[in-house]
Formats: C-alpha cells, sequence, structure tokens
C-alpha cells in the first residue's frame, strides 16, 4: 500500500471518496445539511479531483455536533471514544468502530515498521493512556506489529527508567516534550546512565518539534528520533510517520486524503507550498471527517522518496493556526522561538513566551534556561549571551523580545504536551 | 594566593538570597567575604566560604545554579597605602581586573581579585 504507483493510489482514493461522501450524506444530518446548503449532491463528486467541491469542517463544527451529533455508525458499532483535552472549550468527542480501530494501528504499524522496528523490539508507551489518543493509539500499532509494549503511560520518572533499563525497552514512545524531560532526568540521575539503556528508536509526536530538538534527543538519548503524526479529530496518531531518511512525514493517503489550503482564502495552494493541513478521512466509519481543516500549517512534497515509499511526505509543521501569535501585528510560532533557541549551545531547550499588552504595545518576553555550567561568573557574559539570542530572535521573526535567563528549573515541565506560551492581552 | 569562589545565578526576586543564607547555615558553611554583581533581571552572588564543596552540594542539591571560579585573594596589613604596592605591580605587570572586593578584620585585609591572568597575578602578588 505504501509503496502503490500513484495512478492506482489515485484510483483508490476517487473510489474510496465517492463511497465516504454517499455514506456521510445518507447518515449524518450534519453532513446531509452542509451539502445541500453548498449545493453538492453526492452524485457530483466523482473522483478525489472533484474533492474541492466540498465544504470545510473545523473544530468549531465539532463542538457544536458536541458529543456525537457528527457520528456516522450507529452507537451498537462504537466500540471505543476517546476524547480531546478541551482545554479551549467542550472537548472534542470521537468514536471508533472495530474496523477504525483496525485502520488506526494499521496506521501506527506502519510508522513503527518504518523506523525499524519488528516483533523482536520492546516498546515503552509513555503517551498518557485514556483520553488522550496517543496512549492506547501507540500500544495498539505497536502490538499488531507484535512489539513487546509496556504501557508505562505519562509520569513516575524513576519508574519509566528504571524498566527501560530492566527490561531492555529498545524504543519510547512519547511526546518530545516528555522525552527531552526523561533524557534529562536520565543524565542528572545516580542511578541510571546511559549505557544502561539500549534504546535505539524514538517514537515522538502530539506536538510540533525542531530538528534542533530531534539532534539533542539523538544525542541524549543515544537513538534514531522519528516524528509520528496525528490528531484525534482524524483518527490519533499514525496518521503518518517519518522513514529511516527522516526526510518528511510520510502520510498514509489510502486512509487520510491530504490537502493543503491558504487558510485566508480557503483556496489550494499550489503543490509544495505552505499552508494550512486539511485531511478527509476516506475509510472511516465512525466519525469520518471530510475536509477537516487541522490548523496546522505546513507543506506537502510529492517527490518520491529514497526509502521507496510512494505516499506524499508533510513537512515539518511550522506551527498551528492556534498557536500562532500576532504580537505587534507580526505572526510569530513558538516553534519559530524554539528553533533559535536550540541554536545556543548555552541553553539547555525549556523556554517560556509571555505576551502581555502594556499602555497599547504588545510586550514580548522571553524567559530560558541554560545548562547548569553555562551560568558563568561574569554578569557582561551573560548580557552578552542575552543580546545574541535576542538579536538571533530580531533577524527570524522580525520583532524583539526581552530575553531573560532564568534560574535551572524554575520553567515548568510537564509531562504531556508542553506549555510554552501565556497570553495575558486582553483582546 | 589562588582560592575557589562560588558564582551563583540568583534571578532578582524577594527571598532569593534568604534562601541561599539558609542552605548554608542549615549545611554549616561559614560564608566569609561576598559581592553580588547585577542587571535588573538576575544577580550573580560571589562568595568565599570555609568548605567550597559542602556549599556547591547543598546548592546544587537545592537546585541553585552554583559554579566555582578561581580567584587570587591577596592578604596584606589594613593600614594606609599597604595595597597600593601590589596595585603597582599588577599594573605593570599588564594585568586586567575583571572584578574586586575587599574585606578586613583585626588589622588585616583580605582582597579577592578576578584578573585576566590568574598565574601572573599570583605571582606578581606573592613576589612583592
Amino acid at each position: 500500500m505504501e509503496c502503490m504507483p500513484r495512478e492506482e493510489l489515485t484510483k483508490l482514493q476517487s473510489e474510496r471518496l465517492v463511497k465516504i461522501v454517499k455514506y456521510t450524506y445518507d447518515n449524518v444530518k450534519y453532513y446531509h445539511d452542509r451539502m445541500d446548503a453548498a449545493g453538492v449532491k453526492p452524485s457530483d463528486i466523482k473522483g478525489i479531483e472533484d474533492i474541492s467541491k466540498l465544504p470545510f469542517m473545523t473544530k468549531q463544527d465539532l463542538r457544536d455536533y458536541y458529543p456525537t451529533g457528527t457520528f456516522a455508525a450507529p452507537m451498537s458499532d462504537i466500540v471505543r471514544f476517546h476524547a480531546s483535552s478541551g482545554t479551549t472549550g467542550k472537548p472534542i468527542v470521537a468514536g471508533y468502530t472495530q474496523h477504525d480501530l483496525e485502520c488506526w494501528s494499521e496506521g501506527v504499524a506502519r510508522c513503527l515498521t518504518a523506523y525499524g522496528l519488528s516483533k523482536k523490539d520492546i516498546v515503552q508507551v509513555a503517551y498518557g493512556y485514556g483520553l488522550f489518543t496517543g496512549g492506547l493509539g501507540a500500544h495498539d500499532g505497536a502490538t499488531k506489529v507484535g512489539c513487546s509494549v509496556l504501557p508505562a503511560s505519562s509520569g513516575n520518572t524513576a519508574k519509566q527508567l528504571l524498566l527501560m533499563k530492566d527490561l531492555g525497552v529498545t524504543a519510547l514512545c512519547c511526546t518530545p516534550s516528555y522525552a527531552l524531560f526523561l533524557a534529562e532526568s536520565l543524565h542528572k540521575s545516580e542511578d541510571f546512565s546511559l549505557k544502561d539503556m539500549k534504546l535505539k528508536a524514538g517514537v515522538f509526536g502530539a506536538e510540533p518539534w525542531s530538528e534542533n530538538m530531534r539532534a539533542e534527543l539523538e544525542e541524549k538519548l543515544g537513538i534514531k528520533a522519528y516524528d509520528i503524526y496525528g490528531l484525534t479529530e482524524v483518527s490519533g496518531p499514525g496518521v503518518g510517520g517519518e522513514c529511516e531518511y527522516q526526510d518528511g512525514t510520510h502520510l498514509w493517503e489510502d486512509m487520510f486524503y491530504p490537502e493543503i489550503i491558504d487558510p485566508v482564502t480557503l483556496q489550494p495552494v499550489p503543490h509544495g507550498e505552505q499552508g494550512e493541513l486539511v485531511f478527509t478521512t476516506l475509510t472511516k466509519e465512525g466519525m469520518p471527517v471530510i475536509r477537516y481543516r487541522t490548523r496546522d500549517l505546513t507543506s506537502l512534497n510529492y517527490e518520491p522518496c529514497k526509502c521507496g515509499r510512494t505516499s506524499v511526505r508533510m513537512n515539518k509543521i511550522m506551527g498551528r493556526t492556534d498557536d500562532m501569535l500576532i504580537i505587534r501585528g507580526v505572526n510569530v510560532f513558538p516553534t519559530q522561538i524554539e528553533s533559535v533557541i536550540m541554536e545556543f549551545a548555552e541553553c539547555n531547550g525549556q523556554y517560556f513566551i509571555t505576551v502581555d499588552r502594556v499602555d497599547n504595545t504588545d510586550t514580548f518576553q522571553l524567559d530560558i534556561e541554560l545548562r547548569p555550567e553555562c551560568y558563568a561568573d561574569s554578569v557582561g557574559a551573560l548580557n552578552a549571551l542575552v543580546k545574541a539570542i535576542t538579536g538571533r530572535i530580531a533577524s527570524v521573526i522580525g520583532i524583539k523580545c526581552d530575553v531573560k535567563i532564568v534560574e535551572p528549573g524554575s520553567i515548568e515541565r510537564s509531562a504531556g504536551k508542553a506549555k510554552h506560551v501565556i497570553d495575558k492581552r486582553k483582546l | 594566593m589562588i582560592i575557589k569562589q562560588l558564582s551563583i545565578f540568583l534571578q532578582n526576586k524577594i527571598g532569593r538570597f534568604t534562601e541561599v543564607t539558609n542552605i548554608l547555615g542549615q549545611a554549616g558553611v561559614d560564608m566569609q567575604a561576598f559581592t553580588v554583581s547585577e542587571n535588573s533581571d538576575f544577580g550573580i552572588l560571589r562568595l568565599i566560604v570555609d568548605d567550597t564543596d559542602k556549599a556547591v552540594e547543598a546548592l546544587r542539591a537545592a537546585g541553585f545554579a552554583v559554579n566555582t571560579t578561581d580567584v587570587v585573594c591577596l592578604e596584606c596589613p589594613d593600614r594606609p597605602g599597604a595595597i597600593a604596592p601590589y596595585m603597582n605591580k599588577l599594573s605593570e605587570g599588564g594585568i586586567s581586573i575583571e572584578y574586586m572586593y575587599a574585606f578586613s578584620q583585626c588589622g588585616s585585609a583580605k582582597v579577592i581579585i578576578r584578573p585576566d591572568d590568574i598565574a601572573l597575578c599570583e605571582k606578581l602578588i606573592s613576589g612583592c
């Protein structure tokens, strides 16, 4: 499936799209009403090229139809629920049929196989188990591959390291920020050291991370660190993943059809250009989505990959339209700040952005921690470092920020998705 | 002579220095001299103690960013003009001083010097 010639893939995508459009139109009032309002009938959709005739779906739609208004399968066929964290409103509830769970674990299994993992591997799943799709998603995928799965969930760092060592864990699945936290704990620990560990691969996702962070994780954990991509609304982790060349995230297009649109005009952008990623689930039964706007900003690469897979590759996510801060009129993504910080060897990768408004002007403060040995004896040296980072950020994003060095450990660590920003502006 | 000085990074907020004194007190470490160099966001507390290793251990365990720096400690009598010959030597020897601080007790003064060339500085002073 992953190496299918593109013509055949297009044919398969077309067949599946025609089917899913009819299925959702017939079974879900939401889709029926939306398509009627847009003046589109299922019979207008003859192939994948007709997808642009269909209306978009947003997170707000899923909230408006909370909890199960967009489900297409009867409740008796739903075998699992997951839900988003809902920090910005009601959670999004996703429902899965048995077939959906199989497709989902197939996606994760393809990723793990692409990272070189097999039934011989021992996989520690340190994503949170529960409503979050990370834990059970990675778990089911690793089980499908036949790996020995350690369902560690997140938290309890000392136990994570103990089991990692004693069981000879070869692959770690978690958020990149938690991986960094585990790596730091490992290096600080008196009981464990890197040479006790048999880790070879990291399966990191659920939040955007930079190439610099990859380099740091690979060095500190002695692994190859791979991206796994996904989102609850579409299925969960395993919508796509990298291959051994780590040159873009292969999307499993036979199940999840991607498009890139301009988030303002909503028109598709030319191949290769950056914009908002949109997904259509081609095989889902429980809660299909059609042209769902992910708010992730990225671009797609249709060039064949050296690994032989023909599936399209997604470039690193540049940020989310949600996370995008508009500071003094300039678009700022926390990932841009992160990649600047990681350029400086003195920094330990922890940062926190505070945006506020004082006297009608936006203030933009960046707190950073340094590696312990880099807290120099000289105020002058630290001032020079602050100046260098400020200058680099100004050249990357175009505005000045107020960089403050803070004490090590003073920025709050999180076991789940890292919180890097607080926006105190009352806008 | 060359001695070890502690350099502790402190964010500029109320109570940080107090915590340092509490920790060192509990560890039984005696503070002999200190100075603070600061900008608006943070300060660096430079500290001479009787047991450097114990102080470093106690402060690191409490999460402080502490490093040690070699400095020259110059001892001279506490009377007018006593330090001048030393400073003349250092100037003639081309030593540039990043920072220094001093304290005196019982008729004798100790001057802590952080020079650009620590070996040369120590040699010039011991030759006085």
